[in-house]
């Protein structure tokens, strides 16, 4: 009964065709099912996620009213805290944390009738491409277990892609939810910096960072980010601009649309399997009625060097507080040792090496003498990046590019290389330091291997996003294919 | 330069960020890190003169709202996570700061 979409769920359930609790049956028994093999999930929720879909049942059954999303299993990114729940953000210095509050995602989900049936597996707060920089193992990608789901989303896009879950929850700081979407065959949005609370979400480069789902269709996105967007009094960031509705939104209509292509820029590194599914995808847009216009980014190209500057800048700052204090781990110090040497053991303990490479390099950009070359100047050219964009907007409602410049790689290809591995955000990253949203959805296959279509929009126009998305999966049917290994 | 990182420069940043590595990591990060930095250099080509700092997309006047006193989190709980607390207390406790 996963194969149908949450939309479909929450109406079956609703109607009495369908009782939440079977729902979660099945969701919790494809999880074991897959989890050996896989390793989606760092945490299955069985008992809570089983209790509060026998809930809903009561609730329908004496008639009380149903949230839009009632009886849909969830599953979230483990690094969205959970009151009561284990929260990791896979990370080692976090193994035993159990948060004392729920994150605003997670109180909004459940309070429309969301269940939850676990917490996915990520790369280590989140840091990543490939989801193997994970305390608890790397994710393998469905459609070949040799391959990564890509990061740091990958459990959350694998949880989806394998119809464990209806529908996820990840967190996207330079692709984190549109890479795993691309590499695994879903959809996955990262909406408008500020649409939806960063509340209990897992710091890691807070002017960068937004929640957002990833489903099976654009449609099941749409209803997630209406239950998720809005303005929250514990995150000054949340915005208070109203919330369309997003599924009045989506009319199949893109006849008149202008969708900008930045050919100068998807040049080089990109695989032909992905150029060819990402020409095909744009020709179907046309067919149906959009017009396709050449833009100019010029300083896209800029784009990895100076989110790498910005985000781990920000992180080295967001992680000081992981120091053995307050709450996760902390190193045995040992005979005389005082704070200082606790402090410093725990975190090389307790923090995998991306992590301590990224405080490092962050540390390194914030400090005195280099703070101007690099942290100050990347800021500059964020600014002129997003200037490019509002040129481009002018101009086009959304731009096209590929999600990613290649199909999902091999584990391991990219492990010994950081620099090799931050590449492949290329086409993911701008979006983040512009704050803009933008949705990746299935386009085609390389080798039986997901190939996604980035569609970037104008800043709160996620309306438009999924819109497109939409129409072009009501004339596609790439979405509907199946990973074999699940 | 960036190219020219030291071991030296790995053990001051190594400090900085309270990281406490082994000899090993010390030279893989060099390596790493002054790879990334060389990469990272190419921004410094670009004439950003007169261009303002993005540090934040909505740079719009903070949010405020009523200074209101509201519930907040239980000593308990906040000290529920802690490796060493003294709930009685209600503290923190750490290993010795001075000397």
């Amino acid at each position: 009964m996963l194969e149908r979409t949450a939309r479909a769920i929450r109406d079956d359930i609703a109607a009495g065709r369908l009782s939440a609790v079977e729902v979660c049956r099945d969701s919790l028994e494809r999880i074991e099912q897959l989890n050996p093999s896989l390793n989606a999930f760092n945490h299955v929720a069985r008992d809570r996620a089983l209790a509060r879909a026998a809930d809903v049942d009561r609730a329908r059954a004496s008639g009380g009213a149903l949230g839009p999303l009632a009886g849909v299993p969830v599953a979230l990114k483990d690094n969205l805290c959970v009151r009561g729940m284990r929260t990791t953000a896979s990370s080692r210095i976090l193994d035993t944390f159990v948060p004392p509050y729920d994150a605003t995602v997670v109180r909004r989900l459940e309070t429309a009738g969301a269940i939850i049936v676990g917490k996915t597996n990520c790369d280590e707060f989140a840091m990543g491409s490939s989801n193997e920089n994970s305390a608890y193992g790397p994710v393998r990608n469905p459609w070949a277990v040799d391959r990564t789901p890509g990061g740091s989303s990958g459990g959350s896009a694998v949880a989806v892609a394998s119809r464990s879950a209806a529908v996820a929850l990840g967190s996207d700081t330079g692709g984190s939810i549109r890479q795993p979407a691309s590499f695994c065959g879903v959809v996955g949005l990262k909406p408008t910096y500020g649409r939806v609370s960063r509340y209990g979400l897992i710091a890691f480069a807070s002017s960068l960072d937004q929640i957002g789902p990833l489903a099976r269709t654009a449609s099941d996105a749409a209803l997630m980010l209406e239950v998720l967007a809005g303005p929250d009094p514990c995150d000054s960031t949340a915005s208070p601009q109203p919330v369309p509705d997003f599924t009045a939104a989506l009319t199949g209509e893109i006849k008149g649309l202008r969708v900008g292509v930045p050919r100068g820029f998807v040049t080089d590194g990109v695989s032909e399997g992905v150029r060819r599914a990402f020409d095909e995808a744009l020709d179907t847009l046309r067919r149906e009625g959009a017009s396709l216009v050449d833009v100019e980014l010029p300083h896209a190209r800029y784009a990895i060097p100076v989110y790498y500057l910005v985000a781990t800048a920000e992180a080295s700052s967001n992680l000081a507080r992981y120091d053995g204090v307050r709450y996760g781990y902390r190193a045995a110090a040992g005979g005389n040792a005082g704070v200082k040497e606790m402090y410093s053991r725990t975190r090389d303990e307790g923090f995998g090496p991306e992590v301590k490479r990224r405080i490092m390099l962050g540390t390194y950009v914030l400090s005195a003498g280099y703070y101007d070359a690099f942290y100050l100047k990347a800021q500059q050219v964020r600014t002129l990046l997003r200037q490019d964009y509002d040129a481009a907007f002018e101009k086009v409602d959304v731009v096209a590019m590929p999600t990613s410049p290649t199909p999902p790689f091999r584990l391991g290809e990219k492990t010994d290389d950081p620099l090799q591995m931050y590449l492949a955000d290329v086409f993911t990253v701008s979006a983040n330091l512009a704050g803009l949203p933008a949705i990746s959805v299935p386009c085609g296959f390389s080798d039986r291997l997901p190939i996604g279509l980035q569609l970037t929009g104008k800043l709160f126009d996620e309306s438009t996003l999924l819109r497109v998305a939409d129409a072009y999966q009501r004339i596609t049917d790439w979405h509907t294919r199946a990973p074999g290994s699940a | 330069m960036a190219s020219a990182l030291t071991i030296a420069d790995v053990e001051r940043i190594a400090a900085l960020s309270q990281l406490e590595l082994t000899a090993d990591e010390k030279e893989l990060f060099r390596r790493q890190l002054a790879d990334i930095l060389a990469y990272a250099e190419q921004v410094q080509a670009i004439d950003t003169s007169g261009v303002p700092a993005t540090a934040h997309v909505h740079a719009r006047e903070s949010m405020e709202r009523a200074d209101e006193p509201r519930g907040s989190l239980p000593v308990t709980e906040a000290l529920g996570n802690a490796p060493d607390a003294a709930p009685d207390a209600g503290l923190f406790r750490v290993p010795r700061v001075i000397g």
